[in-house]
């Protein structure tokens, strides 16, 4: 165990904004599909978005380097230096559709509550009948 | 005209006419109705236009802003797409002419959202089907989708719990998409199919591809309602409004459909996802075991509408067993069929609707020999797809799953073809089990008899799904409810806008089967990757 013990610290240290990420991102399933309120599904379902966005946004990011203005300090020898813009203008839309998507489902489950007084799943069921 | 701007045009067109709708709307009900058909007119139009330019001249690619493919968005028209998009804006403009007076009749206040959100939907999905990069896809993804589901919602009571089951997973498939082109982009370093296509073969031993690739599959198989995950799709069809499945069914899911012929056929090296990571076989099996599942569960089924929703995820299940057979002959079966169900779904789905105008129910058990003698025409027509459902000569029906069965046989498949056979006998069983009460069972005389329900009562502003429980009131004070055997049963056709296109879809199922051998070898041969 204590051979590993510093592998296992340095692969955390690495990689631990993806193990946040996948902690997050499961999260969020079990909140879709476990959970009986609805409210908790979208939590869950805005959760699932955010960890996707935030893995774009990770994988993009690059220690010590800058946004992409051509730099004359920083010359054009090394890109390393410079970020990819990409994954964050992308992601940019990405938020727009997740907002929308969130608003749309605010918008159904007021729609349910007026009709059924309820957001717990089985108790909806049974008033579907 | 100018054929090298129809790429853009066609969702642009679309965008504009969703915008366009609420001032029409701002007017009257009637002229928004006649801009969402003139605008979807145009564009079929544009469409044709672009897949006869392309059969004759090879690919239109079109760069958004001028800027270059690998670094710019590309919109491609090569055969597949066209091909599609002549699909989608054809069968929309069908059922637009068919929402008319469906729209007025079940959701009145809401038509200008109606069709706007038809023209969103459009776009969104002419858009998925055109673009040539995969992030740009999953943008047309989502204002399908999102128009998706609000059009869902305007439905009944039930359509908002519908909704928000399909929102939750739509948006899960969505973010499976996204992650999984977020791996692609990572090992790639691009998003355009063509670009991503050159490089992914020097990368395919990658753990992020494989990853990305699968992750990919699992969203687009979530939109597409592969087998277990297709618990959002029968609800959400059967729920909504008869105009919106009408528009729905037949085309989402084919569009979901596509975007994994496109990933799996051109992005792809088919042989390195049969052989290295078998999501092929994967796709093809869970398809299998979906065709089986979905038929099983319709002939469980005691309403119309509902039993086509299941007979949906069945359907599906033969496209995706087409895109596991990954050879010529089920690429061909795939596409046919894609296209022979859209059009007999689309028309199953206007007789459902026409029911429920008509008689206030879609209830097979109530069904009887009143409703041929009452909507003979109607009825023609429900035979007419039903026959092709079940996949008898000639009927269009047949000619998809003859050319399935060929690849099953071609690759000694038997389990794909065993599959293929039982599903034609179940899908049989669920359709005679309608066509018998249709034709053969004869009137009761004690029960109240919804036939006799005159047309002018079903213009009631209110939904026709409620009126389940107050058409037996309305029944009991009806006049020539007299029970008796020998009963007269008068005419009640659907109105023309509503028979035509029912009657034109259905002639044309006889039409796509005389001539299918003219489409595979014009049209599908031509769009065959060459990877296949």
């Amino acid at each position: 165990m204590n051979d590993h013990l510093p592998v296992i610290i340095e692969f955390i240290r690495g990689y631990y904004a993806y193990l946040f990420l996948i902690l997050l991102f499961m999260t969020g399933l079990y909140a879709m599909t476990m959970k009986r309120n609805l409210m908790k599904k979208i939590m869950g379902m805005s959760f699932i978005q955010s960890a996707t966005i935030m893995f774009w946004i990770v994988a993009a990011y690059k220690d010590g380097a800058t946004v992409t203005v051509y730099d004359r300090a920083l010359g054009l020898e090394n890109p390393d230096l410079y970020l990819n813009p990409l994954p964050h203008t992308l992601m940019l839309t990405a938020i727009v559709v997740a907002v929308v998507t969130l608003g749309l489902s605010f918008a159904l489950i007021v729609s349910i509550y007026r009709q059924y007084q309820t957001l717990d799943e089985p108790l909806l069921l049974e008033r579907m009948q | 005209m100018n054929t090298s701007q129809i790429p853009i045009l066609i969702p642009a067109a679309f965008l504009f006419a969703s915008m366009l709708i609420p001032f029409a709307g701002y007017i009257s009900r009637r002229l928004a109705h006649v801009t969402a058909l003139l605008s979807t007119g145009l564009i079929t139009y544009f469409s044709v236009a672009g897949l006869w330019a392309v059969l004759a001249e090879g690919r239109i690619s079109y760069h958004l802003a001028g800027w270059m493919p690998p670094f710019g968005i590309e919109l491609i028209m090569d055969p597949l797409s066209a091909f599609m998009c002549t699909l989608i804006t054809g069968i929309s403009f069908i059922v637009l002419i068919y929402s008319g007076k469906m729209v007025e009749h079940e959701t009145p206040h809401k038509a200008i959202a109606f069709y706007t959100l038809t023209m969103l939907l459009l776009a969104g999905l002419c858009g998925m089907v055109l673009t040539a990069d995969l992030f740009n896809l999953y943008v047309f993804l989502e204002i399908a989708a999102i128009a998706g589901y609000a059009l869902v919602a305007i439905g009944d009571k039930r359509a908002p719990v519908a909704a928000f089951r399909y929102l939750t997973l739509g948006t899960l498939g969505a973010a499976f998409y996204l992650l999984g082109v977020a791996f692609i982009f990572i090992s790639t370093g691009s998003l355009n199919m063509g670009d991503v296509s050159r490089v992914l073969p020097l990368l395919e031993d990658s753990r992020p591809v494989v990853m990305g690739l699968t992750l990919i599959v699992l969203g687009i198989g979530l939109k597409m309602a592969l087998f277990p995950m297709h618990a959002w799709m029968p609800d959400a069809y059967a729920y909504a409004s008869s105009a919106a499945t009408a528009l729905i069914a037949p085309i989402g899911t084919k569009v979901a459909a596509y975007v994994l012929f496109r990933v799996m056929f051109y992005v792809v090296d088919p042989d390195f996802l049969r052989n290295d990571l078998h999501l092929l076989q994967i796709v093809g099996y869970l398809g299998a075991i979906g065709v089986l599942w979905g038929s099983i569960l319709a002939i469980c089924q005691k309403e119309l509408k509902l039993m086509l929703a299941y007979s949906s995820v069945a359907q599906v299940g033969y496209i995706a067993v087409g895109i596991g057979l990954a050879s010529p002959l089920g690429f061909i079966g795939a596409i046919l069929h894609a296209l022979n169900h859209a059009c007999m779904k689309a028309c199953l789905f206007f007789i459902s609707g026409s029911l429920r105008m008509k008689i206030g129910h879609s209830t097979i058990a109530d069904m009887n020999d009143s409703l041929r003698k009452a909507m003979p025409w109607t009825s023609a027509a429900f035979v007419v797809a039903a026959i092709s459902m079940i996949g008898l000569p000639p009927t269009a029906g047949f000619f998809g799953k003859w050319y399935l069965a060929l690849g099953a046989i071609e690759q000694s498949n038997w389990i794909f073809l065993g599959v293929l056979l039982v599903s034609t006998l179940l899908n049989a069983v669920y359709f005679f089990k309608v066509l018998e009460r249709m034709y053969l069972k004869p009137q009761v005389a004690v029960a109240p008899l919804p036939s006799h329900k005159p047309a002018q009562d079903t213009h009631d502003s209110h939904n026709a799904h409620d009126s389940h429980e107050d058409h037996d009131a309305h029944s009991a004070h009806d006049s020539h409810e007299a029970p008796h055997p020998a009963a007269v049963v008068a005419r009640n056709e659907p109105p023309a806008s509503i028979l035509l296109p029912t009657l034109g879809l259905s002639f044309s199922l006889l039409v796509l089967g005389l001539a299918n051998a003219w489409i595979v070898t014009h049209l599908i041969v031509p769009m065959i990757p060459d990877w296949l």
